[in-house]
């Protein structure tokens, strides 16, 4: 991160490119896993393939001293910032070399020291935290911003509307960029969302809120990062929130599948085709993916050549491979250090 | 020095010398300070002192935002049950973001708020509800039963680098009392005893502490010695001060203003029977509410709640009972 958002020059158009596909190498590999180490990742994991693009054109609106908060499906935000994927991988597999050390897991991860501030396990809840974590910003007056980043389901919680009143109010400089993906976990938008059920764009909801609102495709990281900026830069003049409505297509179903130990866990199909039959929805989003669409934009317009494309895919891969390894090798924490960490 | 003022000027004294002395401490809430000419927003400027909407998610939800970046909140909640309007934030997000980081954050924060109302606001803002922080790993819990308390346990829960729920009674705020001036800590987990005696120990908290001494003077009228142990947290809580008063005395009364199975008694009293059983030598009384939601009318609100005559009723039952055979 440098003081002033970068240009988009050849260099960052390539550096997006790059953390795209490590973002979605990394999730290939959490998927991957399943089927190679089984048992080894417990729980719930909830993949962002298909957010790629809007994850890194908002983190590379991002400054020095900037913030963000986000929802359990949080891989991606560390990776961009810099977290050792290898540290990731371990906490997923619950090893004591882990980023957090064993004690979050896939939907925990915490970075502080790169900006990353957290997550929240329940729908919507992360979203006060964020707003808390502008609120400090606006008292410590260093032009910080803060992205607080959810999902379309997290704008049917009081704590979305709260913490929309309460920072529009106050002029907390802070981005909300709801990653709508239009499915709440099995649900379709339009189905709970009266605005969707209306035809409208999430967006609107920004209305009531007395702040802007706008809806962008959020597969085109130049456009996600173009509307952030934006909104960053009116956070930071003291203008005061928006919310960034980043139209996505989730690749993978919502988590891994839901069940009692003994029962090997996988990733599901993804809902259009389990819950609604819908395969060419799901083959339309193939069709769209993100990061191909990305590729073949710098490739066309002579910012990338495929050599290096291949070359920075096959990097990627080096690197997630070292760090599945990493994860299988590093120990397990002693059963006792349960006890650590429970008060400060 | 100290001098004698009321319980409530206590926790605000405590408020405006921890904002003093750290620029990092932030006090807001429904309906502190809307005015400029508050003395909090002069001394301290409108970025610190803020007056909020009624979203107590939100309120509480930002008060963990700001601690994971570097600040100490006060958020003024007024009554406790407005707490489970915010629970997850409370029970799910406050305490367990330090542990799920594996202790790369910290959340310091304060949740200010009053409980045991029971002078006829009936049955939604009268609980005694402390025990359902009390039992989250990671949530500390306070409940100052005197102003020099209400101040001091005020001032180590903002240094606190844990969440505290701070609970204040609403039937002691105008008590007064002797209060050091200046800075006064008194530190969270340490149990006091507010009368020693031989004969029987009398745990109780906030509010029926008070009950206990009165009880304990017409056990005195009757020769009865009772020991009197306000544990003053609940988390920690400080059973080795309790245990040691057991074992002097033998018997043992647990005063709780809660109903009795989401009492502190009962958490209590499962300690002592696995800890101090030895020691017993009758069974343990507990004195608390009645399972049942504080009533309006004064005869039934008096009807389920504990007080001194009960209290000392339970001690002679508690020593006129037959020895605990092990």
């Amino acid at each position: 991160m440098t003081d002033q958002p970068a240009p988009l020059d050849g260099e960052r158009l390539i550096w997006i490119f790059t953390q795209m596909v490590r973002i979605r190498e990394f999730e290939e590999r959490v998927k991957r896993t399943f089927e190679d180490h089984p048992g080894v990742i417990r729980g719930h994991t909830h993949l962002a393939d298909g957010a790629e693009a809007s994850i890194v054109g908002s983190l590379a609106a991002m400054r020095e001293g900037d913030q963000l908060m986000s929802t359990y499906r949080c891989h991606g935000y560390p990776i961009t910032l810099g977290t050792d994927t290898k540290a990731i991988m371990a906490e997923i597999y619950g090893r004591t070399d882990g980023l957090c050390g064993g004690y979050g897991g896939s939907m925990h991860l915490a970075d502080p020291e790169r900006g990353f501030m957290g997550t929240s396990g329940i729908v919507g809840q992360g979203i006060p935290q964020a707003t808390g974590v502008a609120y400090a910003a606006q008292i410590r007056k260093q032009s910080q911003v803060v992205l607080c980043f959810f999902g379309d389901g997290a704008s049917k919680q009081g704590a979305f509307h709260e913490s929309l009143n309460l920072a529009s109010l106050w002029k907390l400089p802070i981005v909300y960029i709801m990653e709508n993906n239009s499915y709440n976990v099995a649900t379709r938008s339009e189905q709970e969302d009266a605005n969707a059920a209306a035809g409208e764009p999430l967006s609107v909801k920004a209305v009531a809120h007395s702040m802007p609102g706008v809806t962008i495709d959020g597969g085109d990281p130049i456009a996600v990062y173009e509307t952030v900026s934006a909104a960053a830069d009116r956070a930071r003049g003291g203008e005061g929130p928006t919310l960034v409505e980043s139209k996505v297509y989730r690749l993978s179903a919502h988590g891994n599948l839901i069940a009692p130990p003994g029962v090997p866990l996988h990733y599901p199909e993804h809902e259009a085709i389990t819950v609604f039959g819908n395969r060419e929805e799901y083959e339309a989003a193939l069709r769209g993916d993100p990061v191909p669409r990305f590729r073949a934009r710098l490739v066309e317009q002579g910012t990338l050549t495929t050599e290096r494309a291949d070359e920075i895919v096959q990097d990627a891969r080096d690197e997630m491979q070292a760090a599945v390894q990493f994860g299988l090798d590093s120990p397990f924490p002693e059963p006792s250090a349960a006890l650590n960490h429970v008060y400060a | 020095m100290a001098r004698e003022i009321p319980y409530i000027a206590a926790v605000n004294e405590a408020i405006a010398l921890e904002m003093a002395r750290d620029d990092t401490v932030v006090f807001y809430g429904q309906d502190v300070a809307p005015s400029d000419e508050d003395p909090l927003v002069k001394s301290f400027g409108r970025d610190r002192v803020r007056v909020s909407p009624i979203s107590e998610t939100a309120e509480i939800g930002m008060a963990v935002g700001l601690a994971l970046a570097g600040y100490r909140p006060v958020v003024e909640l007024l009554m406790a049950e407005f707490m489970l309007v915010a629970m997850n934030q409370v029970v799910n997000e406050a305490p367990r973001l330090r542990y799920m980081s594996g202790g790369r954050v910290k959340v310091p924060l304060v949740l200010k708020a009053g409980y045991g109302f029971t002078a006829g606001w009936a049955g939604q803002h009268t609980g005694s509800i402390y025990t359902m922080f009390a039992g989250i790993p990671g949530l500390k819990v306070v409940l100052p039963s005197t102003p020099a308390d209400a101040k001091g346990l005020m001032a180590s829960a903002v240094r606190d680098d844990n969440p505290v729920v701070y609970l204040m009674h609403y039937l002691l705020v105008l008590e007064h009392g002797d209060v050091p001036e200046g800075e006064y800590l008194v530190p969270i987990g340490e149990a006091a005893v507010r009368r020693p005696g031989s004969d029987v120990t009398i745990v109780a908290t906030g509010w029926t502490v008070g009950k206990a001494l009165e009880a304990a003077e017409m056990l005195a009228a009757e020769g009865i010695e009772a020991e009197v142990i306000d544990p003053r947290s609940l988390q920690p809580l400080d059973m080795p001060a309790i245990l040691e008063s057991v074992e002097k005395t033998g018997h043992l009364v647990l005063a709780d203003q809660a109903t009795r199975h989401a009492s502190a008694a009962s958490i209590i009293a499962a300690e002592v029977a696995e800890h101090g059983f030895a020691s017993l030598k009758a069974p343990i009384k507990l004195v608390t509410a009645h399972d049942a939601t504080i009533p309006y009318s004064e005869p039934m609100e008096a009807f389920v709640l504990p007080d001194e005559v009960k209290i000392a009723e339970a001690a002679r039952q508690a020593l006129g009972a037959a020895p605990v055979t092990a």
